[in-house]
């Protein structure tokens, strides 16, 4: 069992209580919402006649729904209003903090709550959302949780729990140019295997993770749950620390030394004990594409697809039905695959970072004539430091599609859809069957920085080859 | 597809019924419910969507569509299976359907808290035991009777020795599966933790 790791830590000082059954009763630092996964928690409340217990550790902000094209109220697609609507009510009932559309910072959950400086070290988050671990970057426990959950943690602010394993993922080196945090990532989901993570928290640590800037951090922390670990989490630092500082709801002043002292004494202990140590070398990652149907499913840019007989027992069954829906042969090469539609946004790289990397290659450059490509940046601060930078311009004169900020295509619950077989080079983290609103669309998951080369040539393109020139 | 839903209530410690199975690793939950049916705000109409996707483009022959499924309550199926979304729409779905339980090689994480959550018990067995009882539903119909409390399910010529995670099955034996009152009763407790952590003193908007 782990001792003295800052999972450890945080999980023991929002301990409430033993259950009865063996779990662990959890007090949740900060709890946010969306319009999806909250309508029907809000609904139990009131069958259950209770209130919401803090309101002011609940923020909100609406993204899975949310048009991209035209943002104006009401939204043409009825259910998409109607469940906007319903989060503005549900706010406005219970007295909690909504940014909504226009606010200035409304956006993809997991971009907004970092960016307004909520997300801090040693909390513990849940959202009604997966990608919730992406708030690990910065040291706190945080994890995906259904309705249910968020309805228990509206009422009482705790929810029951099992305490999970810790793995430390060591990432030795640093990485190679041309290589970003979202192919460290998705190496790692390969090597390890999705369903490696479950009942396990993720410590990523070593050189190659301290070298990385906050957002690429949370990249990574992002992609956690696609390896099937709930959480995932990077100890704390100067980096960490020079992120929140300033932010609208970060600490300040004597708050702000108070809150570094602590914040520091978080980190895992030197000789704290894991249940698990992986070591991989970062300097050996090359861009990554993923060619099937889970995250697991990804090689460099330069291999080809693997062959049947060379596949574990265990991934065969997965790879049979990933060769089928996605037409690709084994031992086929996913360099110069053609693609159809180029997607940059998401939680996992929606940022500013991530919008500039992709506008650096895209400068005085076109879009190959047959993709359609677009970029939905993370959130309306993302935007805003955008226009201010002018990529804005650099995306739209390349032939990119300049959008208003949500989840958008990353899980196609608004407008923006893959039609029929369709292949995309997308930024976002999951490739699954349909995933990005076709029962047959095909997903590549890359880089932005890929993303972008991909729209150029409109095939699958190794980055390296341009930022080299 | 079950005309009248009635949710799973209070302690759950025997389910019987027909299993059904289904065949693939890595299943994930925009598979068990595609994204676009979770633009609702309650969960009422996800059992006829359940995996709408997949069984149009198997145009009948899924195992939600087969004849011999109907009315099936047990489902069986292989590796980390609910993987990817938290959305709770996904197990609704199912129990919507009418799953009252699943067996498995093994469970995604989130889904399986959103199961534990809304009264599904999930077991576990290892792999060629669940590709045993798969092949024998691809040859005849199996009844399973379950009894949570000593993790056994019994056929006519079959007996299973189910695995559970102990906290899981204690909830479910209570009725505590249904969390809030549970939580709720620590009141004072809550009150004392919200007071006591060192993250209060700093963060003032978190009045």
């Amino acid at each position: 069992m782990s001792q003295d790791t800052l999972f450890d830590k945080v999980w023991d000082l929002h301990k409430v209580s033993c259950l009865p059954g063996g779990s662990d009763q959890i007090f949740i630092g900060l709890h946010l919402i969306h319009e999806v996964t909250s309508p029907q928690a809000f609904g139990a409340l009131k069958d259950k006649n209770l209130k919401v217990k803090f309101p002011s550790r609940t923020v909100a902000t609406v993204d899975h729904i949310v048009p991209t094209d035209n943002q104006s109220r009401p939204f043409k697609d009825n259910l998409a209003e109607q469940m906007i609507e319903t989060l503005e009510k549900n706010c406005l009932e219970h007295k909690i903090k909504f940014f909504n559309i226009g606010s200035g910072n409304q956006g993809i959950v997991h971009v907004v709550a970092p960016e307004l400086g909520l997300t801090q070290p040693g909390m513990t988050i849940a959202c009604g959302d997966s990608h919730t671990s992406t708030h690990g970057a910065f040291g706190s426990i945080a994890f995906g949780i259904g309705t249910s959950q968020v309805r228990d943690v509206l009422a009482t602010q705790t929810i029951a729990m099992n305490k999970l394993k810790v793995r430390q993922i060591w990432c030795e080196n640093k990485l190679s140019h041309g290589v970003y945090a979202k192919d460290l990532v998705l190496h790692i989901i390969n090597e390890l295997g999705v369903k490696a993570g479950v009942g396990f928290a993720y410590e990523f640590a070593g050189p190659a993770i301290n070298a990385l800037s906050m957002e690429e951090r949370m990249t990574i922390c992002n992609m956690s749950i696609e390896g099937g670990a709930r959480c995932g989490y990077i100890n704390p630092d100067e980096t960490t620390f020079s992120y929140i500082k300033g932010r609208l709801c970060a600490p300040q002043n004597k708050n702000w030394d108070e809150a570094i002292k602590w914040w520091k004494s978080l980190r895992s202990d030197q000789n704290s004990i894991y249940d698990d140590v992986i070591k991989l070398d970062a300097s050996k990652v090359e861009p990554t594409v993923t060619w099937g149907i889970t995250p697991g499913q990804s090689i460099s840019i330069n291999e080809k697809i693997p062959l049947f007989d060379d596949l574990s027992p265990n991934d065969k069954l997965v790879a049979k039905e990933a060769y089928e829906y996605m037409g690709f042969k084994p031992g086929q090469s996913i360099k110069n695959t053609p693609v159809d539609v180029c997607f940059i946004g998401s939680c996992t790289n929606g940022r500013i970072s991530d919008l500039r990397v992709a506008a650096k290659v895209l400068k005085d450059r076109k879009v190959c004539k047959q993709v359609k490509a677009f970029v939905v940046p993370g959130s309306e601060k993302v935007a805003n430091e955008a226009k201010k930078e002018g990529l804005d311009k650099i995306f739209k004169d390349s032939g990119f599609q300049w959008r208003e900020p949500g989840c958008s295509m990353c899980l196609a619950m608004n407008s923006d859809k893959l039609i029929g077989n369709q292949v995309s080079a997308s930024s976002s983290n999951r490739n699954f069957k349909g995933r990005q609103g076709s029962p047959s669309g095909r997903t590549l998951l890359m880089s932005p920085a890929m993303v972008a080369a991909a729209a150029i040539n409109g095939k699958v393109s190794d980055i390296r080859e341009f930022i080299n020139k | 597809m079950k005309s009248e839903f009635t949710p799973p209530v209070g302690k759950i410690s025997q389910i019987h019924g027909k299993c059904i199975s289904l065949i693939g690793n890595d299943i994930d939950t925009d598979r068990i419910i595609p994204a676009r049916f979770l633009k609702c705000i309650n969960f009422d109409s996800l059992g006829e969507s359940v995996f709408e996707d997949d069984r149009k483009t198997l145009k009948g022959i899924h195992s939600f569509d087969l004849e011999e499924n109907k009315n099936a309550s047990i489902l069986i199926v292989n590796s980390n299976f609910g993987c990817g979304s938290s959305r709770e729409h996904a197990p609704q779905a199912l129990l919507r359907w009418g799953i009252k339980a699943i067996i498995g090689e093994s469970f995604a994480d989130i889904f399986y808290s959103n199961c534990i959550a809304i009264g599904i018990p999930c077991f576990t067995l290892p792999k060629n035991s669940i590709q045993n009882i798969q092949n024998y539903i691809a040859n005849g119909i199996l009844f399973l009777e379950i009894d949570l409390k000593n993790s056994l399910a019994k056929s006519k010529d079959l007996i299973l020795n189910l695995e559970i995670k102990e906290s899981s099955k204690k909830m479910f034996l209570s009725g505590e599966w249904d969390a809030t009152s549970t939580l709720l009763a620590n009141k004072i407790l809550i009150e004392k933790k919200s007071n006591d952590l060192p993250y209060l003193n700093f963060n003032k908007h978190f009045c």
